[in-house]
């Protein structure tokens, strides 16, 4: 941002919340939004260049280090980068292993894409806030976030993917009549089939709250963990420029949240894959 | 909170990028994975066996060594008594020879003396006769005492 002297730490807040957005304006046409006011009216209608540009170009940078190795993947020696990539890609396999019971190719390399990607979305974090927004307002682009995993439609998209695949692998496991089974007879079940008929709206009810919840809580465990680190890297990064001192004592409270963060951006990746795999089984348990 | 229209990109570089991943990334590196664990099994056995036909092979030079050295061994008694045998034979041989020439030449030494006697006995009546014709050349005729003479020829 252009940060000059006159801009409140609110105004600098917000700025560097608000995504570049592309978009239809209220009048009908499409562009970039030049204000945060304006990017909001777009509503539906826009598109996070920034999240996407990001979420892309990292997917793309480990789908590029990983192919690499699985085109010169031999079963000898395998060289620095081949060690590193197996390293992971066991590592993967282990928990798929682990955690998932059925027979189904796609969770493995899913797991390893979700983990992958996610990590590096979130390493995005450890840059320092200004630098990127700072260096693209050369350009004259003038918002900027950089991590895309503090965009909740981000997190949302990559849930709601596993959420469908869920109920599409529920329903060819278990046929439509077993996942509506699963939906209405449980947790209360009876014999008496008058007090079964009854049980149905309350299990339903409980269940569908249960599945709902499970794409929600997915995506809003990453999303609200990324936006919290970043909001305060970005509330550190107030200080810098406020005096000797204070500058001096932000660069140490940024370095111990970013080492702070390390774990964290490596334990959501994580978390996001175990989940993925755990849902992944229960779409594939039969009862 | 504002979802939009990035959620849907987000959707479809979410597909395209498993998609990839999975036909692309997963599949050849679980197969070098594989590969190398069947690869390591195999070189485990093939050391493990290589392992057991080395010891068959030490066994074997062992047997090997022992019986060279019995037969080495049985060799050298051999040798041993043989030799003792020609230095036996050898001995006697020379004890034989020894003797022999030992007694030919005490039969020659014998024979010597023989002659040496016979020559002295002959030179003794020579010198007798000669002696007594010295002396008795005047007073006993030689062809009167020839037979006296003879006799006592014969007595020496």
């Amino acid at each position: 941002m252009a940060s000059s002297e006159s801009i409140t730490s609110g105004e600098f807040i917000r700025h560097h919340l608000t995504n570049l957005t592309f978009g239809r304006h209220a009048d009908g046409s499409w562009g970039m939004a030049q204000t945060g006011a304006e990017a909001a009216e777009m509503g539906v209608m826009a598109v996070h260049v920034d999240s996407l540009f990001w979420s892309f170009v990292l997917g793309a940078l480990f789908l590029w280090m990983f192919r690499r190795v699985a085109v010169r993947a031999t079963s000898g020696e395998p060289a620095m980068l081949q060690n590193f990539c197996e390293w992971i890609v066991e590592f993967v396999d282990e928990n798929v292993r682990g955690s998932f019971s059925g027979k189904n190719d796609l969770v493995a390399p899913m797991a390893l894409t979700l983990f992958c990607w996610i990590f590096l979305m979130n390493l995005m974090d450890l840059v320092p806030v200004e630098v990127i927004p700072r260096f693209l307002a050369l350009f004259g682009i003038h918002f900027q976030k950089v991590v895309p995993t503090t965009d909740p439609n981000i997190t949302f998209a990559l849930a709601l993917s596993i959420f469908f695949l869920m109920i599409y692998y529920s329903i060819r496991v278990k046929g439509p009549g077993g996942f509506a089974a699963e939906l209405i007879m449980h947790p209360f079940e009876a014999k008496n089939p008058v007090l079964k008929i009854l049980f149905i709206p309350l299990n339903f009810f409980l269940e569908f709250v249960s599945l709902i919840s499970k794409p929600i809580s997915h995506s809003l465990r990453l999303f609200g963990n990324m936006y919290a680190g970043e909001m305060i890297f970005i509330l550190i990064s107030l200080m810098f420029g406020a005096g000797i001192t204070l500058t001096l004592f932000g660069g140490f409270l940024q370095f111990i949240w970013a080492v702070f963060h390390i774990l964290v951006i490596t334990l959501q990746a994580f978390i996001f894959m175990v989940l993925t795999i755990v849902y992944m089984d229960m779409a594939h348990q039969h009862h | 909170m504002n979802l939009n229209l990035t959620l849907a990109f987000q959707v479809l570089f979410f597909i395209v990028f498993v998609w990839f991943s999975k036909k692309f990334v997963w599949v050849p590196i679980m197969g070098a994975l594989n590969e190398r664990k069947t690869r390591i099994a195999d070189a485990l056995a093939a050391a493990e066996k290589g392992q057991m036909a080395e010891q068959e092979g030490r066994d074997q030079a062992i047997q090997v060594i022992s019986e060279a050295k019995t037969q080495a061994s049985e060799i050298i008694g051999k040798a041993e008594r043989h030799g003792a045998r020609l230095v036996e034979e050898a001995k006697s041989d020379a004890k034989e020879e020894g003797a022999r020439i030992m007694a030919a030449t005490q039969a020659e030494i014998q024979t010597e003396i023989n002659k040496a006697k016979e020559s002295l006995r002959s030179q003794v009546s020579e010198l007798a006769v000669a002696g007594a014709q010295q002396i008795l050349r005047r007073e006993i005729d030689g062809k009167t005492h020839a037979r006296l003479l003879d006799e006592l020829a014969a007595k020496l």
